[in-house]
């Protein structure tokens, strides 16, 4: 079976030949199988934002060769990939747009990556739809499709943004810390959300988590970056028996294997 | 007095036309156009040339429309491809366009006495001014309505408000972009162009400072008739361009001097745009004055023995 995501050698340089020069990711590689659900931790400046930020064609990377299933990426622009991808953003204002209704916003979503025409944006199936869509959030927006985006809560826009990432299923799922910028409490809540709509439809997910034990009990597989490549890589049963020492450990040893480089700061 | 508020009404709805297509710009694509100053008068030009040739008046303001949209077109190939700055973009194409009106004019001004315009052709006597521009106000307040609840208005809207989930939902924020400039220049030129026949001339000078008066426009309708519907909203910017010309008509009737206008209507907009901030700052004000006030009277009660 073709796999759903190949990244194969890709390097990226941020302001080269600058004295703000970053070299962040160095020759990285990673496959993905259909269904892969996984967590990606590792420290400040280690490349996970920007792995993610080049799979989705946020900007051009120097080498190597990006797929999504079968079909290569690596010099498409980013609306042109945006069929492929569902993504959600650290920052919850960033997924949506603020001004737009709830039912502009996932009314948008629903064609992602389609040609937008002089058609009516939103007909009166697509808002039952939505009804029922935002009725399994369990946030009661059910009843606040009309209401315009910016007075919902960081959370709810999060949801949201989950919500329109998948309404219409992506092959591969981007999630860059997406939880972050919630209360513990909320972010629990779209963690849980998460989970059920990307094992409901088995999508193929990537998710950035700083939070060790979210990495662990989260998804089927996870990775470790350090330094602009994959340090560390379970799945499976060796997967669900981690621990948070056993990744700190680790954590420690690609640290100290790349000791030299006074640009990792630990997360 | 009637005929002064009467000609300032009918000014103002031929004004609404270029506030709508402020209105786009600035407010759906969040860009401060400056190409306006400029493809106001390329509608003027065209449209006074064509006519002075012996076209039809619905046919020359057509073609009006489309010349605008092309300075819209050479403005958001500037931004979006040649990545210019905003501001600097529009102020590129508004200066290219000085020597490309003239160019068009062969002079510096036409005058459209002798020749049929638009006005001269709709019934309406007396006042065909204000009922040609009420139509085409009224038309296009519709128009827009509609074309911004389709798809293609739903992605040029979500590329104003947040370009990078337009763009991570596949849209092509760029087009969208230059889609929106097209269609605000658009409007701008056939403003001009109604302009221009109204008061039967074409003028190179006539440009300077619209795009002021159109965002004084949106600004005034927004203060004025605050709506969050968008039919209400681009109804809001027509009441606001109506409004803008009955209070210069008054000020002027009041005795304001022609010449000081200009910097009239730079301080309206200043005020007006700044009204979020000295509102916020006069609340503050008020409250701390309120908490002030009740901590005294408390005080003054707990003295008189009579605090609650």
């Amino acid at each position: 079976m073709t796999p759903a995501l190949i990244v194969r050698d890709v390097e990226k340089t941020f302001n080269p030949g600058t004295i703000t020069e970053n070299y962040v990711l160095k020759g990285i590689n990673l496959v993905l199988e259909e269904g892969d659900y996984v967590t990606v931790i590792g420290g400040n400046g280690a490349g996970k934002s920007t792995l993610l930020n080049s799979i989705a064609g946020v900007f051009p990377v120097d080498e190597g060769h990006i797929f999504i299933g079968d079909k290569e990426v690596t010099h498409l622009p980013e609306h042109k990939r945006a069929v492929h991808l569902g993504r959600v953003f650290q920052d919850p204002m960033v997924g949506t747009a603020a001004d737009m209704t709830i039912a502009e916003n996932l009314s948008i979503a629903m064609h992602r990556g389609e040609k937008r025409g002089l058609g009516k944006a939103i007909s009166e199936k697509e808002k039952a739809f939505f009804k029922e869509k935002l009725a399994q959030l369990d946030l009661g927006l059910e009843n606040r499709l009309n209401d315009v985006i910016g007075l919902l809560s960081g959370g709810q826009r999060q949801a949201i943004t989950l919500l329109m990432a998948t309404i219409k299923k992506p092959d591969l799922l981007l999630l860059d810390e997406h939880t972050a910028a919630l209360d513990p409490k909320t972010a629990e809540k779209v963690l849980q959300l998460t989970d059920n709509i990307v094992n409901e439809n088995k999508i193929t997910t990537i998710m950035i988590t700083h939070n060790m034990r979210d990495a662990i009990n989260h998804g089927n597989r996870l990775i470790m970056m350090n330094d602009g490549r994959v340090v560390f890589d379970v799945k499976g049963e060796e997967k669900r028996n981690l621990t948070v020492e056993t990744l700190l450990e680790k954590f420690t040893q690609s640290f100290a294997e790349s000791a030299l480089s006074d640009r990792l700061i630990l997360g | 007095m009637l005929n002064i508020i009467t000609g300032a009404i009918s000014l103002g709805l031929l004004w609404s036309v270029t506030a709508l297509g402020v209105y786009i710009t600035f407010r759906m694509l969040d860009y401060a156009d400056m190409t306006v100053d400029g493809s106001i008068v390329t509608g003027a030009a065209i449209v006074a040339v064509l006519l002075t040739k012996g076209a039809n008046p619905f046919t020359a303001t057509f073609i009006a429309c489309i010349g605008g949209m092309a300075a819209g077109v050479v403005t958001g190939i500037l931004h979006t491809k040649l990545k210019i700055p905003a501001i600097l973009s529009g102020i590129l194409t508004q200066i290219g366009l000085y020597s490309v009106n003239i160019k068009i004019m062969g002079k510096a001004n036409i005058n459209l006495l002798k020749v049929d315009t638009l006005f001269d052709i709709i019934p309406g006597g007396k006042n065909t001014v204000l009922i040609g521009g009420g139509i085409a106000a009224m038309a296009l307040v519709l128009l827009l309505n509609s074309f911004l609840a389709t798809s293609l208005g739903s992605a040029l809207r979500a590329t104003g408000n947040n370009e990078k989930m337009a763009n991570a939902m596949g849209i092509n924020t760029d087009t969208m972009k230059i889609l929106g400039l097209a269609l605000g220049n658009g409007l701008v030129a056939f403003s001009g162009a109604l302009i221009a026949q109204s008061q039967q001339y074409a003028d190179m000078g006539m440009g300077q400072g619209s795009i002021v008066i159109g965002l004084a426009s949106v600004i005034i309708g927004e203060v004025l008739y605050h709506r969050t519907s968008i039919i209400g909203k681009l109804t809001a910017v027509v009441v606001g361009a109506v409004s803008y010309r009955i209070i210069i008509a008054l000020v002027i009737d009041m005795g304001m001097d022609p010449l000081d206008l200009k910097l009239f209507t730079a301080i309206t907009v200043v005020i007006a745009l700044s009204m979020p901030r000295i509102k916020g700052y006069a609340m503050a004000k008020i409250k701390s004055f309120r908490k002030h006030h009740i901590k005294a009277t408390i005080k003054i009660r707990e003295k008189e023995g009579t605090a609650i």
